[in-house]
């Protein structure tokens, strides 16, 4: 359904060298990826900020053309048939909205219709089916303007499937969610796909958003791809470690626990990590109280960005 | 047929979506229609001021005047109506807001223009609606048939000489975000040098509206045919007739630069 071969995208950048002389500089954000994705597969697209992501997507999209390589989506090239592939797929950015601010979510609704000359009768099946998917009725009335975050995404997500495309890119669709919504987005993409076979492609900041949804990931920095695998074998070298952050009643020296490594202090805060497998965070934490007094805690799972850093420093040798 | 057909009412829909979303904010709408209001008002009362002092302006009586600035402003208040919104591009680019136009399945230019229409912009024709109905009261036209389709043509050329330069110059924000004031010297500057006779500008830049930027067919051109005057740039009255040719021919040169200005912003990105 996605085809990606040798994907480069070069950009020329101009910077102030003098009062008048400029510099010119070639930046390659893209940098020969290859991948494809299967038709009804859920692929995690993921990478530090700066790693090429958006660029991909947009290119995967049709917004920018390619230096060079090959690319197909839907069977279209995206660049060339812009506007036939535009009815094929649904596009979600996070951090920006495709919605009428103004507008209530419905009239949203109603003129993508219009855009995309989706026959009326279609059109309302499937706003039934995802009203009661995405439990839009309590807002569907309400200016977009006046949604909180997790209801305007529960919003993007009916406006991006409406055409009913066969292949979805979500761009950071959790992107500053509360846990609660971040579940509920999470379990309507899980089911999209099982049910519908909706191929998709996702790229997010949050590992746990690919734990929990890609069976598969592609993992990509500076342009180029460093992982294309299977996510459990990612999650069972770093997903299962994670990071007890602990605030003490006073400054002590690093806690000695049997399992859980104090990796570092600040003043009566400590980071402690540890393996799911080898322990519970409440076993942990039951450890800790027994040789200090607890004021606070929580617990960080690892990001991407550590993961990445980690394959750089020979901590972990991936595929 | 069909398919545009479609787009039109698509057209539509996002229209009057995108005044209804403005409906909403009733008070800066009715300040904004005011404000509109004084300064119409006050650009009109510059050109009474004038004919306080002086009789003619270059061989033009106030009702001539009158005439040439209405036609002129009905005209320039169209076109701001339907694609004024362009004026924001640089901001939407920056913003990210014009990708998300560009993965539908529409024209990038109809979205952008009906991202947010203000009916405010009307007011300005309503203005130089009255303006123009104060000329004809005073004229004394021979009407024909012929003037009458000229007067309507020159509506409508005038809009779509506007348009092309308003478009073109909107695209010049895909190569550079930083030239809107540069851009807007062309289009409201554009307005009101249409607003006065082009004898009393020097022969370059009589020559330079009427055979580079066509400012001078807005308006002035029909209105010469009109009124029977004679012509001030090459001697030629006749030229009224190519109006509508050169409405056309500047609107595809700014459709030209807009579908260049996408392709460089696609394989550009900036």
């Amino acid at each position: 359904m996605i085809e990606v071969s040798d994907l480069r995208k070069t950009f020329t950048v101009y910077r102030r060298a003098g009062r008048l002389r400029r510099e010119r500089r070639q930046v390659t954000a893209v940098d020969g990826v290859s991948f494809s994705v299967e038709p009804g597969e859920m692929v995690g697209y993921i990478g530090p900020n700066g790693a090429g992501k958006s660029t991909t997507i947009k290119m995967l999209t049709g917004i920018l053309v390619p230096s060079s390589g090959w690319l197909l989506v839907a069977g279209l090239t995206p660049a060339r048939r812009r506007t036939e592939l535009a009815k094929r797929i649904g596009v979600v950015f996070g951090n920006r909205t495709q919605l009428w601010w103004d507008l209530p979510l419905r009239d949203s609704f109603e003129l993508l219709r219009h855009i995309y000359r989706v026959p009326g009768a279609d059109h309302r099946r499937r706003i039934a089916e995802l009203r009661g998917l995405l439990d839009l009725d309590p807002f569907l009335d309400t200016p977009v303007r006046q949604l909180s975050l997790g209801q305007r995404m529960r919003g993007e997500l009916t406006a991006a499937l409406l055409h009913a495309p066969d292949v979805l890119f979500l761009d950071e669709p959790t992107v500053g969610l509360d846990i609660v919504s971040k579940a509920r987005v999470r379990d309507f993409l899980a089911q999209l796909n099982r049910e519908r076979g909706v191929t998709t492609l996702l790229t997010t900041h949050d590992l746990s958003d690919i734990e929990r949804l890609c069976p598969r990931m592609v993992i990509i920095d500076r342009g180029r791809v460093l992982y294309d695998g299977g996510t459990a074998e990612i999650a069972a070298r770093f997903g299962a470690e994670r990071t007890l952050v602990v605030d003490l009643a006073e400054t002590r020296p690093p806690l000695h626990l049997a399992r859980g490594l104090v990796v570092r202090t600040d003043g009566p805060r400590q980071w402690i990590r540890f393996r799911s497998e080898e322990m519970t965070a409440a076993a942990l934490i039951a450890a800790i109280s027994e040789q200090a007094q607890l004021v606070d805690l929580s617990i960080e799972e690892p990001d991407i960005e550590e993961v990445v850093r980690r394959v750089y420093t020979g901590e972990a040798v991936l595929a | 047929m069909v398919d545009r057909l479609a787009t039109l009412t698509t057209y539509r829909r996002l229209a009057t979506a995108s005044m209804r979303a403005r409906a909403q904010y009733r008070l800066t709408f009715g300040l904004d229609f005011a404000a509109q209001l004084v300064a119409g008002v006050s650009e009109f009362l510059a050109i009474l001021v004038i004919f306080h002092h002086l009789p003619r302006l270059g061989g033009w009586s106030l009702p001539e005047v009158a005439f040439l600035y209405g036609l002129a402003g009905i005209s320039f208040a169209l076109t701001d109506a339907l694609i004024g919104q362009l004026d924001t591009l640089g901001q939407m680019i920056r913003m990210g807001t014009f990708d998300v136009f560009l993965v539908r399945p529409l024209s990038g230019l109809l979205q952008v223009a009906t991202s947010d229409m203000q009916l405010k912009r009307l007011t300005k024709a309503v203005q130089a609606g009255a303006v123009l109905t104060f000329a004809i009261a005073n004229l004394h036209i021979a009407w024909s048939a012929g003037k009458l389709v000229m007067f309507a043509a020159a509506i409508g050329s005038g809009a779509a000489i506007f348009s092309g330069v308003w478009i073109a110059g909107s695209a010049i924000g895909f190569w550079t975000t930083d030239i809107q004031e540069v851009v807007n010297s062309f289009t409201y500057g554009g307005n009101y040098l249409t607003s006065y006779p082009i004898n009393i500008f020097g022969v370059w830049t009589r020559r330079f509206l009427a055979f580079v930027v066509p400012m001078a067919f807005v308006a002035y051109y029909p209105s010469l045919f009109i009124l029977g005057k004679p012509d001030a740039v090459i001697g030629l009255p006749a030229l009224a007739f190519v109006t509508p040719l050169i409405a056309v021919l500047t609107l595809s040169v700014g459709l030209g630069v807009w579908r260049a200005g996408v392709r460089h912003y696609r394989s550009t990105g900036s």
